[in-house]
């Protein structure tokens, strides 16, 4: 039987979805080039060598719809492996549907998402976590988002499944000794060294299960809410962090834009404004809704911004504890530094996770974007730390930290060995699930490496 | 030649040791008309290496292999000389019965049990070829060239095939020390194009018994109260239960070992086959592990009667001489005789992996192979291969399905499931880590889970049958007591005696014994009524509820597992699947897929070498 994989023709829009100047349309398949041939009017694309690009028309019965240039790529010498051609046509959004419904006219099918990734994982262009590590790297659009794709790419990830698995594995042999070789003249592993060697790699794991809510926010950006009284400048200092020079504040509420998110790029971190909608609308809205509605947003971010007024407030009365409360990172920034009453400032300089700034003046706001970024204890050596990003990966983390935590609480209770291993046994499963696999020949090619066993 | 002599056999066993055994009396029990071949009547079921059965996986093995209606733990009952639970300070997925055979009545008890068998007709010879037609073997020709016709032939060969026997400097050709070797079987199916090749094994001398001073050496007794093999009742041998003894080797037993390393024909490198890593030879321990100054010896008797002594843990294929000077310096030894030297002997074995799942070959239809031929080691892996390979012969000959044992069911599947996946470079063992639904497959167990399957098949009696439905029965019945039985404070002396915390508020009994501390005796001393109670019960079903209280959780965690992993295991690979035309495998997976042409994706996950991306691959071409 021969393998029945439908590796038909796929197109699909290469380029963002939206209008710029062009567009890039992309086919993949063998018959990919006859198909654009048939609805190009220009050469004949099938007599043309590889990786070569080619001015034309795409034609309609007469009608001209665009003029491209067609790039050639043949198997395997492509990102799929496979026959590939790539359209370069005009951005307009009626060329490119026009375009992707004359291909799939002549026989290519609509790619469903992630499909040509898909296809270069089937035609053994990387193994699985490679394949992950792609759609990161298309979905990455800063520097370290970046890099962490670009690590996992060339097998971050896997490299350091491989440590854990192989310290496992090192682990439950000491342990399948006692079991299967208990006749045996052998010594057995100490408890208390055991317990170690868990404590080490929970503490690892814990490390990872940590970067994860970087890996994931540099990923998808960090969630900042900017919260306070009204009046306090919470609007100009989101303008004044968005892009100083554009900012254009007014006293007249909704003269400000109206977007559904802001972002800021700071030293290659995405920083997302939650719901800053809610700061630019109406004012006075803000006061009505109430205490209870900001700490539900709070709760969604990742950075607060607690934004106090040192003109008019009085920073002695502020309750820091419902802030720290909720365990995630914060920054005390007093505004408005340059009409500033000298009590207020007195108070600032005692509390070390705070900031005074002038919104208003572009006073300091560099040093608070140093801040943001420290405060998220963003290691700048992201580069050698393995960072996961992943919520598949994630998800699996957990629970191999789960089963760890089992073995120790087995191990200090002094329970036998085999249900010990039963529990790594399953969080070498998991690390199995993401990339490569577990056999129970690996533990007895360890025994019989280190231990002189048998009769 | 056509022959007068026989008349065509449904099945034809070619071998008599422990697989050929099984298989001949188990498809004699299932009614198919069958020949045993052996080139020696006296050697039936003989014990060619140590004489004990069981041990750590092992005890597991012949459990299971009784729990379906076979032999081997019976005939190990009837001729023990010490039983053992081993690893009972282990949780229960872990105990395992051994026992010391008397060598002698062993293999007697097993001729005695085939000839019981109208069923089996015996011919002592040896077996040259197979007579094949299109691709079926339908027969073999005997040394004699006597051609005699079966529907199925099971290839139980053992160590016999172009056997070589080594001690030091000199080698000879043999199946066992003082037995021919079988040649002719495997030219002929190499030439089919099956994959042969070479292992090899080792066995210690045998010494004196009354030579040896027992004061010198640490006495080990067998268990106080004896359990046995056999879910049936009362297979008790009337034979007096002997002690083995335990000594050590020392520098000087090295250093003359090491003064004949050189007259060794492994580390001359004239034997080429691959041994066991977990059963080295004294020579390969003293060299491997050198750092480590002495190695335990087991010194085992023989059997009731005899004065022969095993002195296990010192296999050896050094010269007699060597052997000799060496096992006089160990404590114990001073004034040792010897019987018999030690010896390797090298064998052929075919890669297992040409095999299907019911130990039928791939390229011949109707022949089976069974036991070391399949590159395993061990009495009770050869006898359980029989046992499968006997009941499959049977089953395809009579037109049904075939019978599969899972991983999740039995140490068993284990094996043949590991065999036929993953082929094996060095004889294959049978260890718990082997199986990863271990705290499932437990000895206590065995009847539990496979006596139905076994009854099903028509070998298991009716007997069997009902003991283990009385055992779920009370099991259940003691578990649903326990948990309705409540303690309060009066249990609370005995959990600060046994060092656990004491309770505050009712607990039920199910509950606290759910704890590493207590045992099941300390509960039921706590109220003596329960205790009297419990009395209408079968021991074995208390302690089955004990265990199953125990290990709950983990037995869940397991049975979880055994689940998720069934849905690959049903997703099937059609055989025809070209996987050369499957760019995106690895090139070791494509090749090994291609070789071994896995039934199933799970079977697929088990070869070595295959990642997670092959098969991820695999399952996208499948349509999943």
């Amino acid at each position: 039987m021969l393998p029945k994989l439908e590796l038909n023709t796929i197109v699909a829009l290469a380029s963002a979805q939206g209008s710029g100047a062009i567009s890039l349309i992309r086919l993949s398949g063998k018959d990919s080039i006859e198909i654009i041939n048939k609805i190009f009017k220009g050469k004949d694309l099938t007599k043309q060598k590889p990786n070569t690009i080619h001015f034309g028309f795409i034609k309609e019965e007469n009608e001209v719809i665009d003029e491209v240039l067609v790039s050639i790529f043949k198997a395997p010498n492509s990102f799929t492996k496979e026959n590939s051609v790539e359209i370069t046509c005009h951005g307009s959004s009626y060329i490119i549907q026009k375009i992707i419904e004359l291909l799939i006219k002549q026989g290519a099918r609509l790619a469903a998402p992630g499909e040509f990734t898909k296809r270069a994982f089937i035609n053994g262009r990387f193994d699985l976590t490679q394949a992950e590590a792609i759609a990161d790297l298309i979905a990455s659009d800063t520097q370290i988002s970046h890099n962490i794709a670009m690590n996992n790419l060339r097998g971050g990830i896997s490299k350091k499944i491989n440590e854990f698995r192989n310290q496992l594995i090192n682990f439950a042999s000491l342990l399948e000794l006692e079991l299967d070789f208990s006749e045996e003249d052998v010594e057995f592993a100490d408890r208390n060294q055991l317990i170690n060697i868990i404590n080490e790699l929970t503490k690892e794991i814990k490390t990872i299960l940590d970067g994860f809510k970087l890996g994931n926010a540099v990923k998808k950006g960090v969630p900042v809410v900017i919260v306070g009284k009204p009046n306090v400048g919470k609007s100009t200092l989101l303008n004044v962090l968005l892009n100083e020079e554009r900012a254009i504040v007014s006293d007249i509420p909704g003269t400000t834009r109206d977007f559904i998110e802001d972002q800021i790029n700071i030293e290659g971190i995405n920083f997302r404004f939650v719901d800053t909608a809610g700061i630019r609308k109406a004012k006075d809205k803000i006061e009505a809704i109430g205490i209870d509605r900001t700490f539900e947003k709070m709760k969604k971010a990742s950075l607060i911004l607690y934004l106090l007024d040192l003109e008019n407030g009085n920073a002695q009365n502020i309750n820091l504890e419902q802030i720290t409360n909720l365990n995630i990172p914060y920054i005390i920034i007093g505004n408005k530094l340059d009409k500033a009453n000298v009590d207020n400032i007195k108070y600032f300089n005692k509390n070390k996770d705070s900031l005074l700034i002038s919104a208003y003046k572009n006073q300091n706001i560099d040093k608070l974007k140093k801040l943001m970024i420290k405060k998220l204890g963003i290691n700048q050596n992201y580069e050698s730390h393995t960072i996961i990003s992943n919520a598949r990966h994630y998800d699996i983390f957990i629970k191999i930290n789960q089963s760890l935590n089992e073995v120790l609480s087995n191990l200090k209770q002094n329970i036998t060995s085999e249900l010990i291993v039963s529990d790594i046994r399953i969080a070498l499963n998991y690390l199995g699930e993401i990339t490569g696999e577990i056999t129970t020949d690996d533990l007895l090619d360890n025994i019989f490496s280190k231990f002189c066993i048998g009769k | 030649m056509s022959n007068n002599l026989f008349k065509k056999y449904d099945i034809i066993v070619i071998g008599g040791g422990h697989a050929g055994c099984e298989a001949a009396m188990v498809a004699a029990n299932l009614n198919s008309k069958v020949l045993m071949i052996t080139m020696n009547m006296n050697t039936i079921g003989q014990m060619s290496c140590n004489p004990a059965m069981g041990g750590v996986a092992k005890g597991q093995i012949v459990r299971e292999i009784d729990a379906l209606g076979g032999y081997s733990g019976i005939i190990a009952d009837k001729s023990t000389i010490q039983f053992r639970m081993l690893n009972l300070s282990k949780g229960a997925a872990m105990w395992s019965p051994r026992t010391q055979n008397d060598r002698m009545r062993f293999a007697e008890e097993w001729r005695l049990q085939l000839e019981t068998n109208g069923n089996i007709d015996f011919w002592q010879e040896t077996v040259k070829q197979f007579i094949i037609e299109r691709n079926n073997v339908i027969g073999v020709k005997t040394g004699l060239g006597i051609e005699i016709y079966a529907d199925a032939v099971i290839l139980a060969a053992g160590t016999f095939m172009n056997g070589t026997i080594h001690i030091g400097e000199k080698s000879f050709s043999g199946g066992r020390m003082g037995d021919r070797a079988s040649m002719g079987i495997t030219e002929q199916l190499s030439s089919l194009g099956f994959v042969a090749g070479k292992m090899k094994t080792g066995t210690p001398p045998r010494i004196d018994g009354r030579t040896l001073n027992y004061k010198l050496m640490e006495e080990q007794k067998g268990d106080k109260v004896a359990e046995q093999f056999s879910f049936l009742e009362n297979v008790k041998t009337d034979l007096k239960q002997k002690s083995c003894f335990i000594t050590y080797t020392n520098k000087s037993v090295h250093q003359e070992l090491l003064k004949g390393i050189d007259k060794s024909p492994m580390f001359c490198g004239r034997i080429k086959g691959f041994g066991p890593r977990y059963c080295p030879s004294i020579e390969d321990k003293i060299t491997r592990f050198a750092d480590k100054e002495r190695h335990q010896i087991f010194v085992e008797p023989e059997g009731e009667q005899t004065v022969e002594i095993y002195v296990n843990g010192f296999s050896s294929s050094l010269p007699e001489d060597v052997q000799y000077k060496s096992l006089i310096k160990i404590p114990g030894f001073e004034n040792a005789k010897m019987f018999r030297s030690g010896y390797a002997i090298e064998y052929d074995f075919f890669q297992p992996t040409q095999l299907k799942n019911t130990l039928e070959t791939k390229i011949l239809e109707n022949l089976y192979f069974a036991g070391q031929i399949n590159g395993t080691t061990g009495y009770e892996e050869a006898a359980c291969q029989g046992l499968m390979a006997g009941i499959n012969a049977h089953l395809k000959i009579n037109k049904k399905a075939p019978f599969i044992l899972k991983r999740s069911e039995a140490y068993i599947g284990v094996l043949i499931d590991d065999l036929i996946n993953k082929g094996t470079d060095e004889p294959y063992r049978m260890f718990t880590s082997r199986a990863e639904f271990r705290i499932l497959l437990r000895q206590d167990n065995a009847d539990i889970r496979l006596t139905e399957k076994g009854y099903n098949l028509g070998l298991a009696s009716k007997n069997r049958l009902d003991n283990v439905r009385i055992k779920i029965e009370e099991t259940n019945k003691i578990i649903s007591i326990l948990k309705k039985k409540k303690f309060s404070s009066e249990i609370n002396s005995i959990l600060k005696e046994k060092q656990t915390s004491i309770i505050k508020e009712k607990q039920s009994a199910y509950k606290l014994l759910k704890r590493p501390e207590l045992k099941i005796e300390d509960i039921l001393n706590c109220d003596l009524d329960l205790k009297t109670s419990f009395k209408e019960y079968n021991q074995d079903s208390l302690t089955q509820a004990y265990i199953q209280i125990k290990y709950e959780n983990y037995i869940e965690k397991e049975k979880e597992l055994a689940q998720k992993t069934i849905k690959f295991e049903e997703l099937s690979i059609p055989s025809n699947f070209v996987y050369t035309k499957v760019k995106g495998l690895s090139t070791e997976g494509r090749e090994k897929l291609n070789d071994i042409k896995p039934p199933t994706i799970g079977s697929a996950s088990r070869i070595s070498g295959i990642s997670a991306s092959d098969i991820s691959i695999l399952l996208l071409y499948l349509g999943r």
